[in-house]
């Protein structure tokens, strides 16, 4: 640690740290740019320029680190002075030449009112210029669907090239030019393919890259803010929903730095208009082959009446989008019929039952920084969790973790050993290799097993094998407070699913089992949350109940169709991949005539005769932490806790692996779910991505 | 300096020629293999001196090549001035404007190249010539300089740059350097100081003694 004096105040800080994070340590404000703590150092927009005791002149406080500051002629720490008149005379001639080029167009950009220069030009600015030149114009920049360029406002910070070059890993954009023609691009202005590309978006300190669909539709003020969490993929990001009316309007990533720390994916930024299109917003009933729109009170009359059959003949499917409580509800009613058949696992995962950390993240998705070796067992995290794949990334980055890949060998933004892409890959690993003596003599090793290694009728096996190769390589360091084994989920709901144990009971039914019952004639009714990636029963097989927000795939089957509440709509818990439980809130009400999820089977619990014993959400809550009680720990991540007690070779089940490749079950990432498929801008996406890789095969 | 953009008119493809490629060898020899991408620069002049120009196609090919994201190259492209970012003429003439050279007559130099070649970065029709105004090319002190080509010609008036493009467009070559006869930068006509013979035989020469030296051997 080392001394330093910023004006007056003296703080002990890490001799690394810059001037600038001295600065912020002992509550000095320090106007930037171009620095951000995320991003590497550029010190190119001079913004936060201080006095340091014995420089000669002002210093860039952000390029500078507190180890190179000279102590005083008596051994005094060096000072470093932020509010002299020098510095401020300083800042206001950065700041007017700053804005000698930057229009005056903050009344039509979509950046006012949440602008870094507009607001330090009020704090640190002079009141006019002195500029009587011709302003500088820049043409507009084509960079996709996602983000609107005004390339004229550009103050060429450069966040967003080096966001793109370190954080999401695809240099696609960079400065061309020099001095004043200095232009931020892409290469022949091409669409930017990366998941992360719109937390470009958010870096922009000015007006420059805003967001292309939220173009010219509100000024910050007039939004309501709402902080809730993302169902887009398992990892739960912390986002902001703002919203207007009854329309959600945009989302916004919030810090969490044990989850997404301040990025999101381009899918939970942009999919939200989703939620305003293809909405289930009355009960339907489907008549002679036909939907027609039907009253609370028939569709929960017909509803209960196909599930008063036989319980062995009824069965409950929970699917991607389903909240905690939602699956809570519907499972004790399951029970309360006495229905044995119910699942959580619609693609046929074969996880469950058993010690929580089976079906965990038990590394955590911060212990990503400190692995040492990681191993990716049928999972690309780059489709199925992009912030994850960014910390993967990192470590890559750093020279701290050597990754290796058994699956598909996509382009993950790092470069990896690919051993394999099959279960046989798998067994020639366990019986040694290269990367086996990496991983065993691994401080920290990783080892990470996708849903497309477990989502296939060899799952268990493969589980097997991946535990295997847990324990021979010693994933499990319970004395290190370290587990390793890591499932990656990629839906929101699954991890709640199977701490609820919302799984088939003795003697019942898996999803796709049941499935095959209702197609065979065996089932009568299926009750379905959310459930739209996978295939339902033929039409005329069983009843389907569908509960949910939009008109997709289960829908589209469904005989009855009970209108639900999507994730910005309800109040509700969700675990994501490493077993964090987090609570969404409400940012605006259900569509139409729509309810919340769990009042609906509250509802339909009560015309079946068999009352669910909560009638409000707080008691459903209090039930539900008390018959699970992990979900009583709020935003906490298990990791290594009770290691010691974690078999890994218990998990799975024995015998023979297929030959067949391990594949992703996120097909497309721009529409993995129905609120990503009824969104506009999603759609966009995928025109521009599918056009751009077209012409780069037609160019090879 | 202005925008600098790639030409519109780009030529499908691009490919090393044999004796290019040697060259390019040679560079990436002297750069790891993981810090090849530090060879761009010289690549893409060896690029500009095979065609001309550096074109779209070829960016794309050095960017394969290196292993690096083509806009990174077309940053570097870009950056520097002396990358053609157009096709030039087969004689590509720079001609200085910066202060000293414009004091020392270059704005004349400016106008015979419009009017015999036209506009800047456009090629004649016959190919021949292409003309542009630089930026300092660092021989103040012979200015005005013009860059034909790959070399310096010095000390140029109207009718001596005249007389080159007329050459050129012969079909002769010129020779580089001082037009008024100089040897590089010294004074017209030869020394004008320092041209005391005896500053230079040692009969001047105050004779030191030396602290610390060996005593001479006994002779």
């Amino acid at each position: 640690m080392t001394k330093i004096i910023v004006d007056t105040v003296e703080v002990d800080v890490p001799p690394e740290f810059t001037l600038l994070q001295a600065c912020e340590a002992a509550g000095a404000e320090v106007p930037r740019f171009c620095y951000h703590e995320r991003l590497s150092i550029a010190g190119n927009c001079r913004m936060c320029l201080v006095e340091v005791k014995g420089a000669p002149k002002p210093v860039a406080s952000c390029a500078q680190q507190v180890r190179d500051q000279r102590p005083g002629p008596n051994g005094e720490p060096p000072v470093v002075i932020t509010r002299s008149p020098l510095v401020q005379k300083a800042r206001q001639g950065v700041m007017e030449f700053l804005l000698i080029n930057h229009p005056l167009d903050c009344p039509i950009c979509d950046q006012g009112g949440e602008c870094d220069l507009q607001d330090q030009a009020m704090a640190y600015g002079r009141g006019g210029s002195r500029f009587d030149e011709n302003k500088r114009a820049v043409e507009e920049k084509h960079m996709g669907p996602l983000v609107k360029t005004a390339m004229t406002r550009c103050i060429q910070c450069t966040r967003c090239v080096r966001f793109a070059q370190e954080v999401a890993g695809v240099a696609e954009l960079g400065a061309t030019g020099r001095g004043e023609d200095m232009e931020i691009t892409t290469y022949l202005e091409q669409t930017l393919t990366s998941e992360l590309s719109a937390n470009v978006i958010d870096l922009c300190p000015v007006g420059a890259l805003t967001s292309r669909p939220y173009a010219f539709n509100a000024r910050p003020w007039e939004l309501r803010k709402t902080e809730t969490v993302d169902v887009m993929d398992a990892v739960g990001a912390n986002i902001r929903i703002d919203a207007r009316a009854d329309a959600v309007l945009r989302a916004l990533p919030r810090v969490h730095e044990g989850v997404n720390e301040e990025w999101i994916s381009d899918k939970t930024r942009f999919a939200v208009d989703g939620l305003q299109r293809q909405r289930l917003d009355r009960p339907y009933i489907r008549e002679n082959g036909k939907l027609r729109a039907a009253t609370w009170d028939e569709a929960l009359d017909r509803a209960a009446a196909a599930l008063s059959a036989d319980p062995r003949r009824i069965g409950l499917i929970a699917g991607d989008l389903a909240c905690a409580e939602s699956m809570k509800a519907a499972r004790d009613l399951f029970a309360l019929l006495g229905s044995p058949n119910q699942d959580c696992r619609p693609d046929g995962a074969k996880l469950g039952g058993g010690a929580r950390q089976g079906w965990l993240f038990n590394a955590t998705i911060a212990g990503i920084d400190q692995a040492d070796a990681i191993l990716l067992i049928g999972a690309n995290p780059r489709i199925e969790a992009p912030t994850l794949n960014a910390r993967i990334r990192r470590a890559w980055l750093r020279g701290a973790a050597q990754v290796a890949v058994i699956g598909e060998a996509a382009d993950l933004t790092y470069r990896y050993a690919h051993l394999g892409a099959g279960p046989k890959s798998l067994t020639d690993l366990l019986n040694g290799g290269a990367f086996l003596e990496t991983l065993a003599t691994a401080a920290r090793p990783m080892i990470i097993v996708g849903q497309g290694a477990l989502a296939r009728p060899d799952g268990a096996q493969v589980l097997r094998a991946a535990g295997a190769l847990a324990a021979l390589v010693k994933a499990v360091k319970p004395e290190e407070s370290w587990n390793g084994f890591c499932v990656l989920h990629t839906t929101a709901a699954r991890v709640a699913g199977l701490d609820l144990g919302l799984l088939p009971g003795s003697g019942g039914l898996d999803a796709l089992e049941m499935v095959a019952a209702a197609d065979n004639g065996a089932l009568d009714a299926l009750l379905v949350l959310h459930a739209d990636e996978m295939d339902l029963p033929a039409a005329g097989r069983g009843a389907v109940i569908y509960l949910g927000s939009h008109g997709d795939a289960g829908a589209h089957r469904a005989d009855i169709i009970l209108p639900g509440a999507a994730y910005t709509e309800k109040d509700a818990t969700w675990v994501n991949t490493e077993g964090r439980v987090q609570y969404g809130r409400r940012a605006v009400f259900p569509k139409g005539e729509a309810k919340e999820d769990w009042a609906i089977l509250r509802a339909l619990s009560a015309r079946l005769g068999r009352p669910l014993p909560y009638d409000d959400l707080t008691a459903l809550r209090q039930k539900m932490i008390a018959d699970h009680p992990t979900f009583g720990h709020v935003d906490y991540a298990p990791g290594a806790i009770d290691a010691d007690s974690f078999d890994p070779k218990a998990l799975g089940a024995d015998g023979a692996m297929s030959d067949a490749q391990f594949q992703s079950p996120i097909a497309n990432f721009y529409l993995s779910n129905p609120i990503a498929r009824a969104s506009e801008t999603m759609a966009a996406c995928v025109r521009d991505i599918a056009a751009l890789n077209a012409s780069r095969v037609a160019a090879e | 300096m202005s925008v600098r953009r790639l030409s519109a008119d780009q030529p499908d493809a691009f490919a090393f020629a044999e004796a290019t490629m040697q060259q390019v060898s040679w560079w990436l020899g002297k750069y790891p293999e993981s810090r090849k991408r530090s060879a761009v620069i010289p690549i893409l002049w060896l690029v500009q001196k095979q065609e001309g120009w550096v074109s779209e196609p070829a960016i794309r090919t050095i960017a394969e090549m290196l292993e690096m994201p083509p806009i990174r190259v077309l940053e570097v492209a870009t950056f520097y001035t002396m990358f053609h970012l157009a096709p030039v003429g087969k004689h590509h003439i720079q001609v200085c404007g910066t202060t000293p050279c414009m004091l020392r007559g270059s704005e004349a130099l400016i106008e015979v190249c419009k009017r015999r070649i036209g506009r800047a970065h456009a090629p004649t029709p016959d190919g021949k010539f292409s003309w542009e105004e630089m930026e300092c090319l660092g021989a103040c002190v012979n200015a005005p300089v013009v860059a034909i080509d790959d070399y310096y010609h010095e000390d140029l008036t109207a009718e001596d740059l005249e007389a080159r493009l007329d050459a050129l467009a012969r079909g002769e070559s010129v020779a580089p350097g001082s037009a008024r006869g100089r040897q590089t930068s010294a004074p017209e006509g030869g020394p004008a100081v320092l041209i005391d013979r005896a500053l230079y035989d040692g009969s001047l020469g105050q004779k030191l003694k030396l602290p610390n030296l060996p005593e001479p051997a006994a002779s």
